[in-house]
């Protein structure tokens, strides 16, 4: 077998956490590598804790091994200390299953959830012996590829990544399998290689950035250009249809070590349609499909039984948006034939849909901590995100839940979100206040943590055109953040570094210009910039002086509707005149319902690709405003076209069929 | 009923630390559904006592863990089963050696194991400068050292602690893929005995004490012992039946 093992073994005594490289977890798989099969190495750039836990990796590497042509095996970037030990004993990358060199496998898969971690993408690449720009790559070198949100703009990585999936994975990994087998039994021969990268081109949802010419305008990107006539014009994102089809991860892997997540966590739709403003995740992946009710039952109460976990996370973009939650989460909790207690948590929880009876549920396990996010302090301001919770739906939520015992909880909120007025901002000191107040009526030392993230726009949403905050804004916001909090009894503010939010912003709605820039960081040694402890803030601002490039042009000034955007060849199914019209509804305060349960606006995201929700209850989850805009006191059927599951026959477009980033999952 | 388990880690599992033992554990006793007694209070936690710590990368052929189960739940436990239950449960490389009750107001582990056997790498020493060194440091009234004791200094001769030293024999080293360079240089192994009390001695403290020092490779402990008069026992022998009664007691 080609492993590295007995090379790395004595390296391990000496780094920090060694379990983070011995695979071993339950789950684990030690795939049968044939010359007829693709190797996919599924990276995540980040360290084990953070990447292990990841929903889409997990299902990616289990739909893989599935198949006859296609095995994978995981890894995960390797801390400094080893890296360093790597480096010095000439040792490669390598799978955490069964130890073999990373340059032993034809793809190096990336999932990319977040944009502080392109430099370790690029570490990665190197450290697996692979030339780190892909035009120096020859036949021999594995496909390096990238999914996950952060893909939905790739182009920053374009001079890096040879193929780009867009959208959900589970079926696309599939067809890529299918054309690199036939490329490794034909021998990888010499010039293969843009040969096989062509053929992939045209996979639906697979986005190959050399087969394209980027023309600029000074400054300005004016198009971006198939290299070739069969090369589409416009890469449209993959999606399925139907989460019931994609039960995985069946055997989610159970870790030796410490992780972060580290529970079962059960996916129970995917998409949401909230229509938030500023989430990314809520407009690149509509529509809504709910897992049925019975499958997550199965899901929990197999997963349960397997890995001995004693919580249960079931995941989503709003948990308490799934029909019948209430009804699952009794189900789990009141379990008669289980032995053990099992916990439920509810990672993203609205407000106004936390009703008393989840939170009596919940309290019946063993409590898990309780985070909600209003994201924004006023109402005003939440008319302009589009996330329309009333204040009393908050208190109503918080005077539950404290009530109920709990002692502790979190608020997540942005700032320097558009139009943000100081009396927006300190709205959040506010609201915290009254929360802590509450508590204070049941428990004496009752608090409140508030955690603020410094807002970055993200492609594909309504403000993507919006000119981000400057780090000396950000910061003034967050010092009058926190002198209101230390003033404040009972709450606590935590925050994102301003810097941190700076260095997104630059990549989050970068063109191809910036590839130089992350390579320059990289080779100064910036890696793991997400950790705070090693993000350089400077080697960022001294890069893009040195190609030459503004700041000021690419992270805060407002941008133009008549302006091509450097992920346009690219579609997440959003008419552009829809978000464009959603960014004037947004200036103006004014919100948009939540089509699931309302008619139709036509974002494109169903009506381009022949979808449509898959929702189990037509009507709104009970109490509080929602988020829907409507007005919900009738609590009568809203009329809506609902499928529980599409027939074939009504699911056209075999061409763009309905797919899990490489980062699915949540 | 307390149960008191014996079980090896070996292999790749060495790199796990010891909270992450007590988590596996944990999580293996949840999966086989056994009637494991819980804390009171706001966060139960199951109630399971180890004995003393494995440094994360040492492997072993004798560590102890002591579970306390339910009653009267308890009564029906099948001991015997317990191992092969419980080993495929845990990741390769734990394997469950024997499970016997004890009495509840046994001295713990911890207290009650007062010797460790050892088999150590020492690397960069080859058998003949190891013998020289051993029996150099062997013939030695006092040797005092400083090492950390919880984020302290502290000085103290460690010559009490050592109570068997040999060297058995030469081991390889680890040559790099390309076999130009060396990744762990040879040396030889050694089997000691240290005592563990009261601040214990580990074996890269004994290697650094040499003359010249070695450097610390594979370190396996093979036995933990418990001392009474001049006799010594095993918390729990590897032939003890599950079936059979509780170990003479040491208090």
């Amino acid at each position: 077998m080609n492993t590295i093992w007995p090379q790395l073994e004595p390296l391990l005594a000496n780094v920090q956490k060694p379990a983070r490289y011995i695979g071993c977890e339950d789950g684990s798989q030690q795939p049968d590598h044939r010359p007829d099969r693709a190797a996919w190495l599924l990276i995540y750039p980040d360290t084990y804790e953070i990447g292990l836990p990841n929903q889409g990796l997990q299902i990616l590497y289990e739909i893989l091994n599935e198949r006859s042509d296609a095995v994978a095996e995981r890894t995960y970037a390797p801390w400094v200390d080893l890296e360093a030990s790597l480096r010095a004993h000439g040792l490669p990358l390598f799978s955490v299953d069964t130890h073999r060199p990373a340059d032993a496998f034809d793809l190096l898969a990336f999932n990319l959830s977040a944009e502080l971690v392109y430099t370790n993408l690029l570490n990665c690449i190197d450290l697996a012996g692979v030339p780190v720009r892909a035009a120096e790559r020859g036949p021999n070198h594995p496909l390096i590829v990238a999914g996950g949100h952060c893909t939905y703009n790739p182009e920053p990585l374009a001079d890096f990544l040879d193929l780009v999936v867009i959208g959900d994975g589970e079926e696309v990994v599939g067809e890529i399998s299918e054309v690199v087998a036939d490329w490794k039994r034909s021998g990888r021969t010499e010039g293969s290689r843009a040969q096989v990268l062509r053929e992939l081109s045209k996979v639906s949802g697979v986005y190959v950035p050399s087969m394209y010419d980027v023309t600029y305008d000074g400054e300005h990107l004016v198009a971006v250009t198939p290299r070739y006539a069969d090369v589409p014009e416009r890469i449209e994102k993959r999606t399925v249809a139907d989460l019931a089809d994609w039960p995985y991860p069946k055997r989610q892997l159970v870790p030796l070590t410490e992780v972060v997540h580290d529970r079962l966590n059960v996916e129970v739709f995917r998409g949401c349609t909230r229509g938030c403003r500023f989430c990314q995740a809520g407009m690149i992946t509509r529509p809504v499909r709910e897992r049925p009710a019975d499958q997550v039952r199965t899901m929990i109460n197999e997963g349960i039984r397997r890995t001995g976990y004693d919580e249960v996370a079931l995941t989503s973009l709003s948990t308490a948006d799934f029909s019948g939650i209430e009804k699952v989460v009794a189900d789990t909790v009141n379990d008669p034939t289980r032995t053990n207690q099992v916990s439920v948590s509810l990672p993203s929880l609205r407000v106004d849909a936390f009703t008393v009876g989840i939170a009596a549920e919940l309290q019946r396990g063993r409590r898990s901590g309780l985070t909600f996010a209003p994201e924004a302090g006023t109402w005003r301001m939440r008319q302009v995100i589009n996330k329309l919770i009333r204040e009393e739906d908050l208190y109503g939520a918080v005077e539950s839940a404290y009530s109920q015992g709990w002692r502790r909880m979190k608020l997540y909120f942005l700032t320097g979100l558009p139009t943000e007025t100081d009396e927006d901002t300190l709205g959040i000191t506010e609201l915290a206040r009254n929360c802590a107040e509450i508590g204070r009526t049941h428990n004496k030392s009752a608090s409140v943590t508030v955690s603020v993230g410094g807002f970055v726009p993200k492609p594909f949403t309504p403000f993507q055109w919006f000119g981000q905050n400057t780090v000396a804004e950000l910061q003034r916001k967050v010092n009058l953040l926190r002198d209101d909090a230390r003033r404040s009894r009972g709450v606590q503010l935590k925050w994102h570094d301003p810097k941190a939010t700076m260095v997104e912003g630059i990549v989050s709605r970068g063109d191809r210009r910036l590839g130089p820039v992350i390579e320059d960081v990289w080779r100064s040694g910036g890696t793991f910039q997400e950790w705070s402890e090693k993000f350089d803030y400077q080697l960022w601002v001294d890069s893009m002086e040195r190609h030459g490039l503004s700041i000021d042009w690419y992270v805060y000034r407002h941008r133009h509707e008549d302006e091509m955007l450097p992920w346009e060849h690219l579609s997440a199914g959003l008419h552009k005149d829809f978000l464009w019209q959603d960014w004037r509804d947004a200036l103006n305060e004014v919100g948009l319902e939540d089509c699931r349960w309302t008619p139709c606006y036509d974002c494109g995201a169903c009506t381009g690709y022949g979808i449509e929700h898959i929702v189990a209850s037509a009507r709104p989850p009970a109490g509080g405003s929602q988020g829907t805009g409507q007005d919900l006191s009738r609590g009568s059927m809203v009329p809506v076209t609902l499928l529980t599951k599409p027939s074939t026959s009504s699911t056209p477009s075999p061409t763009a069929p309905p797919v899990t980033p490489l980062g699915a999952g949540v | 009923m307390r149960v008191r388990f014996r079980f090896a880690k070996l292999g790749k599992v060495r790199f796990t630390s010891h909270r992450d033992v007590a988590r596996l554990w944990e999580r293996a006793l949840r999966r086989a559904e056994l009637p494991v007694a819980r804390t009171e209070g706001f966060s139960p936690r199951p109630k399971m006592h180890f004995g003393l710590a494995l440094s994360t990368s040492h492997e072993s052929l004798g560590e102890y863990l002591d579970v306390d189960f339910r009653e009267p739940e308890s009564a029906s436990l099948d001991l015997a089963g317990l191992p092969g239950l419980l080993t495929p449960l845990l990741p390769e490389g734990l394997t469950v050696e024997a499970a016997a009750p004890i009495a509840t107001s046994d001295t713990s582990l911890q207290q009650a194991v007062t010797i460790c056997s050892w088999t150590i790498e020492a690397l960069g020493l080859d058998v003949a400068a190891a013998n020289e060194a051993v029996s150099a440091l062997l013939a030695r009234d006092e040797v005092m050292v400083t090492r950390q004791r919880k984020g302290h200094d502290v000085t103290d001769d460690i010559r009490p602690y050592i109570l068997h030293l040999a060297v058995i024999g030469p081991i390889p080293g680890v040559l790099s893929p390309s076999g130009d360079h060396t990744i762990a240089p040879a040396g030889s192994l050694l089997e000691a005995e240290l005592a563990t009390q009261p601040r214990g001695l580990r074996p890269a403290e004994l290697l650094a004490a040499l003359e010249p020092p070695a450097t610390e490779g594979r370190v396996r402990r093979t036995h933990q012992w418990i001392t009474f008069d001049d006799a010594r026992t095993e918390p729990l022998s590897v032939d003890a039946m599950s079936t059979m009664p509780a170990p003479a007691r040491a208090s």
